[in-house]
């Protein structure tokens, strides 16, 4: 055979069996489209870069399979970091092709030329830059094999333009990458993890978005219900335990349930499965679980010990690991554990707004969850919002959560929605923002309109960036500075500008009717939610505080 | 007590070297020494890095074994220091 680097490079994406890309076109990958043009694939065309980077990711959150975004050199790439940086920390699989002017003038300064490779080092699961044509036969497989791979993550292939033009003789194409076998326990690890079960006494289940990762949310499922375990779950975690499932906790942490956190603290045995002790989920770590003894299962073995040293360490696949625990783990009821948990949920209840606060956040988010199919995928941008959704949307289901979770990209929402919409055809998806969030990617708008997506995007609006405001009012005297808007715009006149449907809820009577309206029909449709204000994230646990000590939202405060 | 040498075999291409030393510097970890050199044929590199005492040490290490061109990492305390004597000499 005999083809260009960019024709080899296209039909390996086909051969990978990828059917839609995004990205922007420029100078340095003119012969990448070219080949792109003459391809099956399904270019999205977005309005800037990052827009891209986050619709591959929400195609790959939805999916579990590695997407693809293409950014040209220079500002194309650099407009891709952001989304790069947070597919790594969620450990997203991410493939970004980069184009990278000759490699004759690498290195020379030359017109939108910038070290892609340097720029993506520490931010990347593993990055190429291409020598030469015949390299893509082996690293285009393998960027899709170690992006899914182990613990997912993203990997950036730049290629220079001469890498794309010149034509080579082949013999034959290589096998597609991808998920090589997981990392099995070893030898005893897990009946070893069924014997401390067995003797604990008050154990909690602290699980993350490795269970999704490894596609065990059902066997999770029936570990919990078999020996009673209880389930907090972090950020990435949610939607792993159906929320009406009687063993799930909710979320610990910083914005977790108060009794959540009051479980963990009374645990004897924390079983950390898929998570890595993140500070928001563990609060000031050497009070985090004061007495419980530690187990971690993780399949990235330098998660293990590298904040809080554990009891048992089990480096492996968690779906290899809960499979063989539940056959493991004896049938218990824990009654008393049960009882007492049952106790401290009552005991520290949350707060609930009144029901007829039509614009209460909280309001508005159960509105929408009771229109919504159970399995509507839900994505959100960053504050805020965010975490009102993560404290009060009931998912029922893995992957229905799309969130920015490790980095926190405000910006994340609308273009991850649009990544999930045309991932799921045919289905309405939900975008939860803030009028901070939502300007950060606004001009995907116009991505959305192109393709006239099924998106609904709920901008709860007060004017300010509201997680920064709260901060300053709790713990900087209340001095406002720099996170109230002087302006904020029209947002249901904004989408019309873009050709998409927009309504407010301002001086609605009937807020339910029209958030349903919103999210049927045809197409896009931005609803701007007016808030007040002063609302805050309730419980909160001040940075660097311990789990225990919550500000607010008590119910019996 | 002499100073720890963390000795890598690497896959030998550009780039390899930044994706070691960035994980030092993202810590502000600074390293004492290195030497470098292929290894057989040249597909293969062997690595002596000389750094001091630190508790991160051990999360180094397996942030070093997870890097994808990373054959092995073993952490020496047994390296002759003069090895790295010639980068001493002020000139």
């Amino acid at each position: 055979m005999k083809k260009t680097g960019a024709q080899i490079i296209i039909e390996l994406l086909e051969r990978q069996g990828v059917k839609t890309v995004a990205g922007i076109p420029g100078g340095a990958t003119l012969p990448l489209y070219d080949a792109l043009g003459q391809s099956n694939i399904r270019h999205v065309l977005t309005r800037h870069e990052q827009g891209a980077g986050f619709i591959a990711q929400g195609m790959a959150r939805v999916t579990g399979k590695a997407a693809v975004c293409l950014g040209t050199s220079g500002p194309g790439a650099t407009n891709l970091l952001t989304a790069i940086a947070d597919a790594r920390l969620d450990s997203i699989p991410l493939v970004a092709i980069t184009g990278q002017v000759p490699s004759s003038m690498i290195g020379t300064d030359a017109f939108q030329e910038v070290d892609t490779y340097g720029l993506t080092l520490p931010i990347t699961k593993h990055n190429f830059l291409v020598r030469t044509t015949e390299e893509l036969l082996r690293v285009i497989p393998e960027a899709f094999g170690i992006a899914e791979s182990g613990r997912p993550g993203p990997v950036v292939v730049d290629v220079p333009k001469d890498v794309q033009m010149r034509e080579i003789e082949f013999e034959a194409w290589p096998e597609p990458g991808g998920r090589t076998s997981p990392l099995s326990p070893e030898a005893g690890a897990v009946e070893q993890m069924a014997r401390m079960i067995g003797e604990a006494k008050r154990p909690v289940l602290y699980i993350g978005g490795g269970i999704t990762a490894s596609d065990c949310c059902a066997e999770l499922r029936k570990l919990a219900r078999k020996n009673s375990l209880p389930v907090a779950c972090t950020l990435m975690g949610l939607g792993t335990v159906s929320a009406d499932n009687p063993l799930y906790l909710g979320m610990l942490g910083m914005h977790g349930s108060r009794s959540t956190n009051f479980v963990l603290e009374e645990a004897d045995l924390l079983i950390g499965i898929g998570v890595r002790f993140d500070d928001r989920a563990t609060g000031k770590l050497e009070e985090f679980c004061p007495n419980a003894a530690i187990i971690h299962v993780d399949i990235d073995k330098s998660e293990i010990d590298k904040l809080r040293p554990v009891n048992l360490a089990v480096a492996a696949d968690a779906a290899k690991v809960v499979r063989r625990l539940v056959e493991l783990v004896d049938d218990d009821e824990r009654s008393q554990w049960m009882k007492r948990i049952a106790h401290l949920r009552t005991l520290h209840s949350e707060e609930i707004p009144e029901p007829e606060n039509n614009a209460h956040p909280l309001n508005i988010i159960r509105a929408v969850a009771d229109i919504a199919d159970p399995d509507t995928i839900i994505a959100t941008d960053v504050g805020q919002h965010q975490m009102w959704v993560a404290q009060s949307y009931p998912f029922r289901t893995p992957r229905t959560l799309l969130t920015s979770g490790g980095l926190g990209t405000m910006g994340f929402g609308m273009p991850a929605a649009i990544g999930a919409a045309l991932a799921q055809p045919g289905k309405r998806v939900v975008c939860f923002s803030g009028d901070g969030s939502i300007l950060m990617n606004i001009q995907e708008l116009a991505t959305m309109a192109d393709h006239n997506l099924p998106v609904t995007v709920i901008i709860l609006n007060n004017g300010h960036l509201g997680l920064v405001r709260q901060q300053q009012e709790l713990f900087f005297g209340n001095r406002i500075t720099a996170s109230k808007f002087t302006t904020t715009p029209d947002f249901a006149a904004l989408a019309l500008a873009f050709g998409v449907r927009g309504v407010s809820l301002a001086g609605t009577n009937d807020p339910r009717t029209a958030l349903a309206e919103a999210m049927t029909g045809n197409g896009p449709c931005i609803v701007d939610a007016p808030i007040d204000y002063a609302e805050n994230v309730f419980p909160m646990v001040p940075p660097g505080a311990a789990n225990r000590d919550m500000i607010g939202g008590e119910a019996n405060a | 007590m002499p100073s720890p040498v963390i000795e890598l075999l690497v896959n030998n291409h550009p780039g390899v070297m930044s994706h070691i030393t960035g994980l030092f510097s993202r810590r502000a970890f600074n390293l004492e020494g290195i030497l470098c050199g292929t290894v057989g044929t040249g597909e293969k590199s062997r690595m002596f890095l000389m750094v001091n005492e630190d508790k991160r040490l051990t999360q180094l290490i397996k942030e070093l074994e997870r890097l994808h061109d990373t054959l092995s990492v073993t952490l020496r305390n047994d390296i002759d220091h003069h090895i790295f004597d010639p980068l001493k000499v002020e000139s």
